[in-house]
């Protein structure tokens, strides 16, 4: 036990906080446990946050302490993560974890190809925004350990973002956690492999190495924890080496199932500044585009940063859809409605696609192993985009699930 | 006091404040009997012939008007947070000694704390309209010295014309008058809009006093209170802080949570058929349903809808509307914005109304139940789609009922609501306090969904090709609890202290409200 330390914090105080709270401990050599909550919700579950709390201090072994809680309606997890940081700061020895009970709603499984159109980063210290976040419809949800975290809250950052990982439900969205750059990211891994991840998003790579350095790390924690699971990356390019890099990169582990590119750190390391029209990075994108396509992953943009420019976001989302871009950084819940309608297919896609669709079923009838339409034959990977493109349009209601009727030929 | 259980099983007093009562029959059962409330004959021989009813000071009308200990006196909210008249008002009464006043405002506001030392002297009884923050917090904590009366704004049209309640004095504050006492919000530097809620005092009071800090010259035209029934006109400096009373611009949220469920809402009517030509609906001020009348705006142009008349509080979004050519008219109930005054002084299609034509329950009808929709806030929603709007789940009586029990009789009532704050939820079991019967509630728009009562099959069938989020209210309801960590405790209230009774808006008691144990 470390003796020098007798008090420490953790949490967020203040009027403007909400959904946080404060914990201090100072440590007692006698009288018990002491808990002195002061929360908005004290008529409701103070009784509930009491109980809590010294449920966690028997687990950690507190027995003599003055606890102070100030709480602003933080909901069990965040209580629960503020409250295990202030013990650890004294206890470092302390290994074990207090694990909230795993949300059943989030138990589902990820695909490598599956949509990735909109992720929505949320910052990893900032709880309040994470119970409303799957409502807003991003196919992906990042929790943010790298740049939203201050050097001196990546702790707290570790401990809400796992707590979030088991107890907020995702709504279905790709559960994802962009890591800190290495060799720091190696050590938030075991913050989040127990814990369903489906997505690891990892920063500011610049070599196939770095890859091979997370697959092996989460392959250790996998094996450690007997997850089965499979986690996917997504490395984030962000800067000149980077760009060279990125087939290197792209091809650099069978668990990649994205390449995406930051451009606020790729513009400054190239010694630009970044536009809306983004000449300066035509290059970047497209080599990453290219780098992708050719490691037969999907290629994501970075993100559009004025979020009350939805019409600028719109023509961005069109202009990354040309180049070849399949998904787009959201920042704010409100952009996930413009990215996701902007990435599905025009009218003009979905009668195309529905052509080539029907005929490839009548072929598959006739037992044709051909498919033509018209005079032309229809290539495989055609039929296979043609399909997802309908797939897309019914799940959107831009078609109806029984279009066929009066469309054969 | 002795509590009798009412038609909607809830605990509610034989008398308050000696008067007594009749608890709630259910909606529309109750039938009122006999005539309504007779006021003095007056004859113009007592008033100066050149109309000019000017006096010195508000002292000097509340002297002449013969104020004295146990009165009535009527206040109105329409210079909203900025009032400065009503907290100058008790000053001069506290200074002429007299007590035991009821306060009977049509709503207060945080800048009415002033008054709690009035109700720490005596000077104040007790207040009859609404208990806003820091005067809600004081009420239930069971200091002040009568019970509270709770009342919509109808309601409160009713209650004076059945002669409930009656007026002593009625002190109006008027942004612009003339000397006969004519007078109008519409201009002058404290510019609030309309007097409309001042409609009901000004034609059954004993005694009207009229204050305004912009006398103009005979005639003040146009006018809304009508220097007929007025005893005497005051001149001050100032009614109040222009800022406060509207604001320069109202703004749309930019909560991606509550523009989400605006954005539900304006679908809901689209797709629920609602929306069509010759519609109308009524949305308020708050930042949610600013934002539904913006998205509510995009779907009708893109489909060429346009309403026949849209219910304010009017803001600058309803007037773009109005001169954008998308309603024929505004009924307008109040003004929030300044461009929602210019709109009422200008536009003849942006029309003032009262709680009279909009509210009043005991008329021959009334204009809420003719609308299509609109849309409303709560504290509290409960299984049974009851809702609440005076207190929230601490017990704590924080708000007044406003218009919101009298549009609940639209065709459509939704309540748009996030399902929890914080760590509240709002979507409950069961609500604290009792304001709109969940009879009268069709639908419950959240982010987490759409819960339309089980009654109106015919809502659940037109939407039921929508993409919309429909779910039952238990499933958001669990959905909440389980996010919040557990059902809520109920708070700790002292079950033999009333401290303030809700009233239905036929004037029965529908529920109250008791201490907070502290």
């Amino acid at each position: 036990m470390s003796e020098n330390i007798k008090q420490t914090s953790a949490g967020k105080r203040g009027d403007k906080v909400r959904s946080d709270c404060y914990i201090e401990i100072e440590l007692k050599k006698s009288g018990g446990l002491k808990i002195d909550l002061k929360s908005k919700v004290d008529s409701m579950y103070g009784d509930s946050i009491r109980d809590h709390v010294k449920k966690m201090s028997e687990f950690f072994g507190l027995k003599n302490a003055n606890i102070l809680i100030e709480d602003a309606g933080a909901l069990p997890f965040v209580i629960a993560a503020r409250f295990e940081l202030a013990v650890k700061k004294i206890f470092s020895e302390i290994n074990k974890e207090f694990l909230p009970e795993f949300n059943k709603k989030n138990l589902y499984k990820t695909t490598k190809d599956r949509l990735r159109r909109s992720r929505l980063y949320l910052p990893g210290n900032e709880p309040k925004f994470y119970p409303n976040a799957g409502l807003h419809k991003p196919d992906g949800i990042i929790l943010d350990l790298e740049d939203s975290v201050s050097p001196t809250e990546k702790e707290a950052a570790q401990l809400i973002v796992r707590n979030a990982l088991r107890s907020i439900d995702f709504y279905g969205a790709e559960r994802m956690v962009r890591i800190n750059q290495l060799p720091k990211g190696l050590d938030d891994l075991k913050f989040i492999i127990p814990h369903n991840i489906h997505v690891i998003l990892i920063p500011k790579v610049e070599s196939a190495e770095q890859i091979i350095q997370v697959e092996e790390k989460v392959n250790e924690l996998k094996k450690k924890h007997n997850i089965k699971n499979e986690i996917y990356f997504m490395p984030i390019i962000e800067s000149a080496l980077g760009v060279i890099k990125s087939y290197d990169i792209a091809s650099a582990s069978k668990f990649n199932c994205a390449l995406a590119v930051g451009l606020e750190d790729y513009t400054a390391d190239i010694g630009v500044e970044r536009t809306n029209e983004g000449r300066e990075s035509i290059f970047a994108r497209s080599m990453i585009v290219n780098a992708a396509k050719a490691a037969k992953i999907q290629a994501i943009d970075t993100v559009f940063s004025d979020v009350s420019d939805m019409e600028g976001l719109r023509n961005s989302v069109l202009e990354a859809k040309s180049i070849g871009f399949e998904g787009k950084g959201c920042i704010h819940p409100r952009q996930v409605k413009v990215v996701n309608e902007t990435f599905l297919p025009t009218d003009l896609e979905i009668e195309k696609a529905k052509k080539i669709v029907i005929a490839f079923e009548e072929a598959e009838v006739k037992g044709l192993g051909v498919v033509s339409l018209g005079s032309k034959m229809i290539d495989a990977p055609v039929v296979k985009r043609a399909r997802r493109i309908v797939k897309l349009a019914e799940e959107n209601y831009l078609l109806k699930i029984n279009w066929r009727e009066g469309n054969s030929q | 006091m002795k509590l009798i259980k009412n038609s909607a099983k809830r605990l509610v007093p034989e008398k308050v404040n000696n008067q007594k009562q009749i608890p709630f029959k259910g909606i529309g059962k109750f039938k009122p009997k006999g005539n309504k409330a007779k006021p003095p004959i007056k004859t113009c021989a007592d008033y100066p012939a050149d109309g000019n009813k000017v006096v010195k000071n508000l002292k000097e009308a509340l002297k002449r008007a013969g104020l004295k200990d146990g009165m009535t006196i009527s206040t109105h909210h329409h210079l909203r947070n900025g009032d400065v008249l009503t907290n100058y008002l008790f000053d001069v009464i506290k200074e002429m000694g007299v007590k035991n006043i009821r306060w009977f405002p049509t709503a207060s506001f945080p800048c009415h704390q002033h008054l709690i030392k009035y109700l720490d002297d005596g000077t104040i009884h007790h207040i009859e309209g609404s208990m806003n923050g820091p005067l809600g917090r004081y009420t239930s904590e069971g200091k002040m010295k009568g019970v509270g009366v709770l009342r919509s704004h109808g309601g409160r049209y009713q209650s004076i014309q059945d002669g409930e309640v009656h007026i002593d004095i009625a002190v109006i504050a008027a942004p612009t008058a003339d000397p006969f006492g004519n007078a109008t919000g519409d201009r002058g530097k404290s510019a609030c809009g309309l007097l409309g809620f001042a409609l009901a005092d000004s034609e059954y009071a004993d005694n009207v006093i009229i204050v305004t800090d912009n006398l103009v010259p005979f005639p003040c035209y146009p006018w809304q209170i009508q220097g007929n029934n007025v005893d005497y006109v005051v001149e001050i400096d100032s009614l109040g802080d222009p800022a406060k009373i509207v604001s320069g611009t109202t703004e749309v949220t930019k909560s991606p949570d509550r523009l989400l469920i605006a954005e539900y809402v304006a679908q809901f009517l689209e797709d629920s058929g609602i929306m069509k030509n010759g519609f109308s609906f009524q949305a308020g001020a708050g930042g949610t349903n600013l934002a539904f009348a913006v998205y509510l705006k995009e779907k009708m142009k893109k489909k060429g809808v346009k309403a026949r008349f849209i219910r304010g509080g009017s803001t600058k979004y309803l007037v773009e509307m109005l001169e954008e050519g998308l309603t024929d008219y505004i009924l307008d109930g109040q003004t929030f914005d300044l461009e929602g005054i210019r709109s009422m002084r200008e536009n003849p299609n942006h029309v003032n109304t009262s709680p009279f034509t909009s509210y009043n329950y005991h008329g021959k009808g009334n204009f809420a139940s003719i609308v299509d929709a609109v849309v409303l806030g709560a504290t509290e929603v409960d299984l049974n789609f009851n809702a609440n709007v005076v207190t929230h789940s601490d017990g704590y009586l924080l708000h007044g009922i406003g218009g919101w029990q009298n549009c609940l009789f639209s065709k459509c009532t939704i309540l748009a609501i996030p399902s929890f704050r914080d760590r509240i939820p709002v979507i409950v079991d069961e609500v604290t306090t009792l304001v709109g019967p969940g009879e009268l509630i069709d639908v419950i728009v959240t982010e987490r969904g759409i819960a339309i009562n089980p009654k109106r099959k015919d809502l659940l069938k037109a939407v039921k090709n929508s993409n919309l989020p429909i779910k039952s209210i238990k499933e958001i309801y669990n959905e909440v609890t389980e996010l919040c960590g557990g059902v809520p405790k109920k708070p700790k209230v002292n079950k033999n202290k009333v401290v303030a009774i809700v009233k239905w808006v036929d004037g029965t008691l529908l529920d109250s409200v008791f201490q907070v144990e502290r």
